[in-house]
């Protein structure tokens, strides 16, 4: 199922939650929808759902205006966050529930319905829980029965709000390559919703990235990672070293930083901010070098060092260790950039300006971990 | 003299201190105790021993008066209209306030629970007055000969309005804290709307529900105020058990009658406590 999705709009009294969402799912294709909290991406999942209604805008599935259709008539597959599995009915129970409350003229008989609830059963490898209650089970155990359930009425949309968000680790890896086997198995639409970058570039075919109710980006990892499109996707995706540069005939020029490794762009002279991860600005101890290592941790593997700089910025880089002989408290350095963005305009309410000195900011080592 | 170490004073200080709590709950426990004994049990042990002080013989002979008899019945017969309306009615305002966002939601909520901060003589009078012979409603009402002051109409309105909170205020809160996910689940799983409330909603407030019902049901059987008020109070006509049992008493406070009747009043609301108690642990007041 095709889902094209335009100008959609969605406000909770005076709280603009979808600020006019543009986005063309392929059929059979598996999208993430990536952003922090509030940014609007289980509404819009909601909406989908028909478990909400958007103020206005156009939700066309394979050419079909499912605004005009009723949730219970979409035929979804929808996953909640905490799975709202059926607490008084056994998992059997639970799976063929969606079957169960179709029309008589629908309706499976009793026998097909119960083998289908096993031939499901059998392939969420959980044929041994079927007269189990949810409250028996495991997390892990009851969002397969969820998956279950939702599958069990063969979606030609399938939803996902946060599936893994209240797994622990090890369990989310392992249900994660086996929710894309699902998916390409099943061969429908999948859309699912996290704030996990990790999850969703792996385990979708394109990100949709959104913040504040509107889409930063649409795109593959590769192209998000290398080609951020705003300030806000740069940070979100790690970048959380903002520094003021001037743009000199296509280059990047700050005091005291090696920028010779950035691409020359045609970008006009002027400021601009230079987003760069942690991880991607190398400390070179240089005897007459602008910068000073304040303070140095180290996890055994990775050293962080906190450097400042010649207009009082502060800020924690990520090295590995080995590579980095003599970075020691109170060495003077020269920072090289191995790669960066630049964003020449600041968008207004975003922090950060562009020409003064970069402020003091705590820099998580990636937002997923907050 | 002996001198304590540290230690043992340190000890000595928990001992005194421990000694004392126990002291305390001790004091308590009797107090709380003494006051059941004489404000609960007592007035109960009384009742019977008064019902019973004629022997088994004039205890059955005093309740199976047809006058007796007939309020007993009319008490039944209006706890069994009144249970299922307002079961009816808890579902229905419970549905309402937790599930949909409406102008005057917070108002709504507050007049359910209006039964229970008014005086039930004051729901009898206003009755009285709204349908009463004089009442703002009184000519229609002839007009159209239609009874219901001083007869089982007014008797039940009147109980409906005053047990109306009870089952609504059990079942709300459960609902609100359930939240509707599961009944989302059920829509996108293609469930109409009374499949999605018999087999997600109810199953998940049964208990509450149950437990509502039979604080509706204990309530009903036991009101006086609002129903003396409407009920015009005619033995073997309009009188309900517990009008029955002050009329019986007014007439002769020493006979076994009064005594009889209120016992078995006592015994229905014993039953009520009783599965009050076992529902309890179901439905997560325990």
């Amino acid at each position: 199922m095709a889902i094209e999705i335009a100008q959609l709009r969605k406000s909770f009294g005076r709280n603009e939650v979808l600020k006019g969402i543009d986005i063309a799912v392929e059929d059979g294709e598996l999208i993430a929808l990536l952003g922090p909290s509030g940014s609007g991406k289980t509404t819009l999942l909601r909406i989908i759902a028909g478990l909400d209604w958007p103020d206005s805008g156009r939700l066309d599935v394979d050419g079909a205006d499912w605004l005009a259709i009723a949730a219970r008539d979409r035929r979804i597959g929808f996953v909640f966050q905490h799975y709202a599995l059926f607490p008084h009915m056994t998992v059997r129970d639970n799976i063929a529930f969606g079957l169960m409350v179709r029309p008589k003229a629908e309706r499976p008989g009793k026998a097909v319905i119960a083998r289908k609830v096993m031939e499901l059963l059998q392939f969420l490898q959980i044929p041994h829980l079927a007269d189990r209650l949810p409250g028996q089970l495991s997390g892990g155990q009851r969002q397969r029965v969820a998956l279950g359930r939702a599958l069990a009425i063969e979606p030609r949309v399938l939803l996902l709000d946060e599936p893994f968000g209240a797994l622990d680790a090890a369990v989310r890896r392992d249900l994660r390559s086996w929710l894309r086997s699902v998916h390409d198995e099943s061969g429908s639409t999948t859309i699912f919703v996290t704030h996990d970058q990790d999850e969703a570039f792996e385990l979708a075919d394109r990100v949709v990235i959104m913040g504040e109710g509107r889409i930063e980006q649409i795109g593959t990892a590769d192209q998000i990672h290398d080609h951020p499109a705003s300030p806000f996707v740069a940070r979100f995706m790690g970048a959380t070293i903002e520094l003021p540069v001037q743009i000199s005939a296509g280059r990047a020029v700050a005091a005291g930083v090696d920028t010779s490794r950035i691409e020359r762009r045609a970008l006009a002279d002027g400021p601009a901010t230079l987003f760069i991860r942690p991880a991607d600005l190398t400390p070179v101890p240089d005897a007459a070098g602008l910068w000073r290592v304040k303070q140095v941790t180290s996890t055994g593997a990775v050293l962080r060092p906190v450097l400042t700089g010649p207009e009082g910025q502060e800020f924690a880089v990520e090295i590995l260790r080995r590579a980095a002989p003599g970075l020691e408290a109170g060495a003077r350095v020269t920072l090289r950039v191995e790669t960066g963005t630049i964003f020449t305009e600041t968008p207004p309410g975003q922090r950060g300006q562009v020409g003064q000195s970069a402020e003091l900011k705590d820099i998580p080592l990636k937002e997923k971990q907050k | 003299m002996t001198v304590m170490t540290a230690q043992e004073q340190v000890a000595a200080g928990r001992h005194a201190a421990m000694a004392g709590e126990r002291r305390t709950a001790r004091v308590l426990i009797a107090l709380a105790l003494v006051t059941t004994a004489f404000l609960i049990l007592a007035p109960l042990v009384y009742i019977f021993w008064r019902a019973f002080a004629e022997g088994t013989s004039g205890y059955w002979a005093a309740i199976t008066t047809p006058e007796t008899l007939h309020a007993i019945w009319l008490t039944v017969i209006v706890t069994v209209v009144v249970v299922p309306v307002n079961v009816a009615f808890g579902i229905a305002v419970a549905w309402a306030i937790a599930r949909f966002r409406f102008p005057g939601r917070g108002l709504l909520m507050t007049i359910v629970e209006i039964p229970f901060s008014i005086s039930p003589i004051i729901a009898g009078i206003s009755y009285l007055l709204l349908y009463g012979r004089q009442g703002f409603l009184g000519p229609f009402l002839r007009e159209h000969d239609i009874t219901i002051l001083f007869a089982l109409p007014g008797i039940i309105l009147v109980t409906l309005f005053v047990t109306a909170p009870f089952v609504a205020r059990e079942v709300l809160p459960l609902m609100l804290a359930k939240g509707s996910e599961q009944e989302e689940a059920a829509v996108t799983l293609g469930a109409r709307g009374w499949q999605v409330f018999r087999y997600v909603t109810l199953p998940g407030i049964r208990w509450a529900l149950l437990y509502g019902a039979v604080l509706c049901a204990a309530r009903a059987v036991g009101e006086f105020g609002g129903v003396s008020v409407v009920s015009g109070r005619v033995a073997g006509q309009t009188n309900t058990l517990p009008l029955q049992i002050e009329l019986l008493y007014n007439e002769m406070s020493t006979s076994v009658a009064a005594f009889a009747a209120a016992s078995t009043l006592t015994m229905i609301a014993i039953v009520a406590l009783i599965a009050k108690t076992l529902l309890d642990s179901r439905s997560g007041h325990g």
